[in-house]
């Protein structure tokens, strides 16, 4: 062996890198590994059922393509469930907006032990059936429901709620509400006070310290938040059978009627239609949000 | 620097809960002083600072700014501007936009908002930044533009809260001088919290040295590396040696059993005193000229001097010197009687810490 020592020892520390860095991607591999139940539940439930929904929208019974299922949106009953759904969506997301984003300001000023006793009561709900939160809201707003029985003992008039907008509307603040706090506060508390007390410093009084600064630095926040609500309320059905009776069709009552109908390609044809009306409201969102805040809540 | 009282802080207190941060603070700040607010963190120095600033409130006190009560103002309505310790920019806003804030809340024109970011970027040699964001600048970069965007509202007094604390040494030290310059040029008042007292001892012209809440002594940078009073502000500021002593009598101290001529006169006789002498104050020489003898037990070579540890009279000497001593060597130790600082010794620890204003 004539290989001179330096080169030799190069050659083992060479051959040590390359050992290293097989370990390494031997152990990445192991990781990747771990993901793989989720990318099977993924392809069997989200991606082949978004492509059944693809290839029932876009034909008809003798699997000939057609676009009539999606000109059936034209439709006027069909026009005015998606013209009414995106209203009351849109609705509801404000009311989500003006009672979550003070509130979030709150509970980001108020002492941290307070905070876990706010937020607790605010998700507690959520740890009910969705369903069954839904219906005691049907018991309450009812004709003869709690609401009015309580109305009555004290000689005021009784209200007329249910089965009107207004009870769904009720129905999808309440349950959407905390998806719009939440990713707000999440926000808000990342916001450094040092930065609020230069703004302050600067000359800046309470009023322009939140619109210069704590308002911009929670963009973020306020737009997940109305993903988070305005989507889930423009697909409800759930919300308006129970809360607005038989008379008033959203387009996700219209569609769950054409599935269990039976008719899955017009239900199909309706939901791609919706589904570019989700998508479009996103890629406007997405434009103001850089990092996206609070999908951690999922 | 004048006389004039430009600041004036009275009987300040300020408690968290149990914990008292500040009890019963006086301290005045004149008008064009770079006055530092050193100590180990939690001594209140901070705290101090905010309350200046407006953003914490004292239990009890006043704070008096320029003759004026300024205690219960809000910070927008003080004539004073903040550098904090991790700048704090609005990283939604350019560089322009940052330093016009205080500008264009004050509602001045766009032309003297222009001139201003001009001047303050000039000012902190970072010109041609406006366009960029506060993301892609580096650490040093964004603390200048705190405190470019603090300069242009032309405040009475500026204060820094640890401003150079995330640089690194490198980076710190030309930022030492850079303040310097600036505070020169300005010809304004600054107010500068660090526990870094090395650079409290190159910035300022008055330190204040804190410990647990109560101010330990305030002095130049010669009195309190020279003359500290007591044994914490010798032992916070720069290495020493601090050794329990007796006061024999006046001009003569006994220091671990060997009498030493000093200079100090009035503590009494036969007073229990703490001394300290700083390392590069010992001359080290041969065995026999020496006042004590001992040997040395360690050497280390630090760039401009080489540190070594004697051992004498049953004391680890610190000593630093140009001049080598190889380990094992008997040497003498020599101390001129100037160079020994006499400290009253606390009685208890309370005692350590209040009234050392005179």
């Amino acid at each position: 062996m004539n290989v001179p020592l330096n080169v030799k020892n190069r050659l083992q520390q060479k051959r040590k890198k390359d050992h290293d860095r097989t370990l390494k991607i031997g152990k990445s591999n192991n990781i990747k590994l771990l993901s793989f139940p989720y990318i099977i539940w993924m392809a069997g439930f989200i991606i082949i059922p978004l492509f059944m929904i693809l290839y029932y929208g876009l034909t008809n019974k003798n699997k000939h393509i057609t676009l009539e299922n999606i000109t059936l949106i034209s439709n006027p009953i069909n026009q005015k469930a998606l013209l009414l759904a995106l209203e009351l969506a849109l609705i509801s997301t404000v009311i989500c907006l003006l009672l979550a984003y003070p509130l979030a300001l709150i509970l980001r000023k108020s002492h941290k032990r307070n905070n876990s006793f706010i937020v607790l009561i605010m998700i507690l709900p959520m740890w009910m059936n969705f369903l069954l939160r839904t219906i005691a809201w049907q018991n309450i707003l009812e004709k003869t429901g709690v609401l009015n029985n309580i109305l009555s003992l004290l000689n005021l008039p009784t209200l007329n709620i249910i089965n009107t907008p207004t009870a769904i509307v009720l129905g999808m603040v309440y349950n959407f509400l905390p998806f719009m706090v939440l990713p707000i506060y999440n926000v808000l508390v990342k916001i450094d006070k040092d930065v609020i007390n230069a703004a302050r410093d600067l000359g800046a009084n309470g009023w322009q310290t939140f619109a210069k600064i704590i308002l911009p630095l929670s963009i973020p926040g306020v737009i997940s938040g109305i993903t988070m609500v305005f989507v889930p309320a423009l697909t409800t059905f759930v919300i308006s059978t129970i809360l607005g009776g038989s008379k008033i069709v959203l387009i996700g009552n219209v569609i769950e009627q054409q599935f269990r109908l039976g008719n899955w390609h017009t239900g199909s044809g309706l939901s791609l239609v919706l589904m570019v009306f989700i998508l479009l409201s996103m890629a406007i969102l997405s434009k103001y949000d850089k990092e996206s805040e609070g999908s951690h809540i999922w | 620097m004048t006389d004039n009282k430009l600041i004036n802080l009275i009987n300040i207190s300020k408690a968290y809960g149990e914990t008292v941060v500040l009890d019963d603070l006086n301290l005045y700040i004149r008008e064009n002083e770079f006055l530092t607010l050193l100590g180990p963190s939690g001594c209140g120095k901070t705290t101090t600072l905010r309350i200046i600033g407006g953003f914490e409130t004292p239990d009890q006190g006043k704070v008096i700014f320029e003759g004026k009560d300024i205690s219960k103002l809000a910070p927008n309505e003080r004539q004073l501007n903040t550098v904090f310790q991790k700048y704090a920019l609005f990283n939604h806003m350019t560089i322009a936009e940052n330093i016009a804030f205080g500008l264009k809340i004050k509602k001045k024109s766009k032309n003297y908002i222009n001139d201003k970011i001009k001047y303050a970027l000039k000012l902190v040699n970072l010109e041609g930044f406006e366009n960029r964001m506060p993301d892609s600048l580096s650490g040093g970069q964004q603390q200048r533009i705190a405190i470019a965007r603090a300069i242009v509202n032309e405040p009475k007094v500026l204060l820094l809260d640890e401003p150079l604390g995330a640089l690194d040494l490198k980076l710190r030290q030309d930022m030492q001088y850079e303040l310097i310059r600036l505070k020169n040029e300005l010809g304004i008042t600054f107010i500068y919290v660090t526990h870094d007292q090395e650079e409290a001892l190159t910035m300022s012209d008055t330190i204040v040295v804190m410990n647990q809440g109560y101010i330990q002594q305030v002095g130049t940078p010669e009195d309190i590396y020279n003359e500290p009073k007591n044994a914490f502000v010798a032992d916070f500021i720069g290495d020493s040696n601090i050794i329990a002593s007796t006061m024999v009598e006046d001009k003569v101290v006994n220091i671990l059993g060997t009498n030493f001529p000093c200079v100090d006169t009035g503590f009494g006789k036969n007073k229990p005193v703490d001394i300290v002498i700083r390392p590069e104050d010992i001359d080290l020489v041969k065995p026999e000229e020496g006042i004590i003898t001992g040997r040395v037990t360690s050497l280390i070579f630090k760039g401009v001097h080489y540190e070594m540890e004697v051992m004498a009279n049953g004391h680890a000497w610190l000593v630093h010197s140009t001049d080598l001593f190889p380990v094992g060597d008997e040497v003498g130790i020599k101390v001129d009687p100037f160079d020994i600082q006499i400290m009253h010794k606390p009685t208890s620890e309370d005692e350590e810490a209040v009234e050392l204003e005179e």
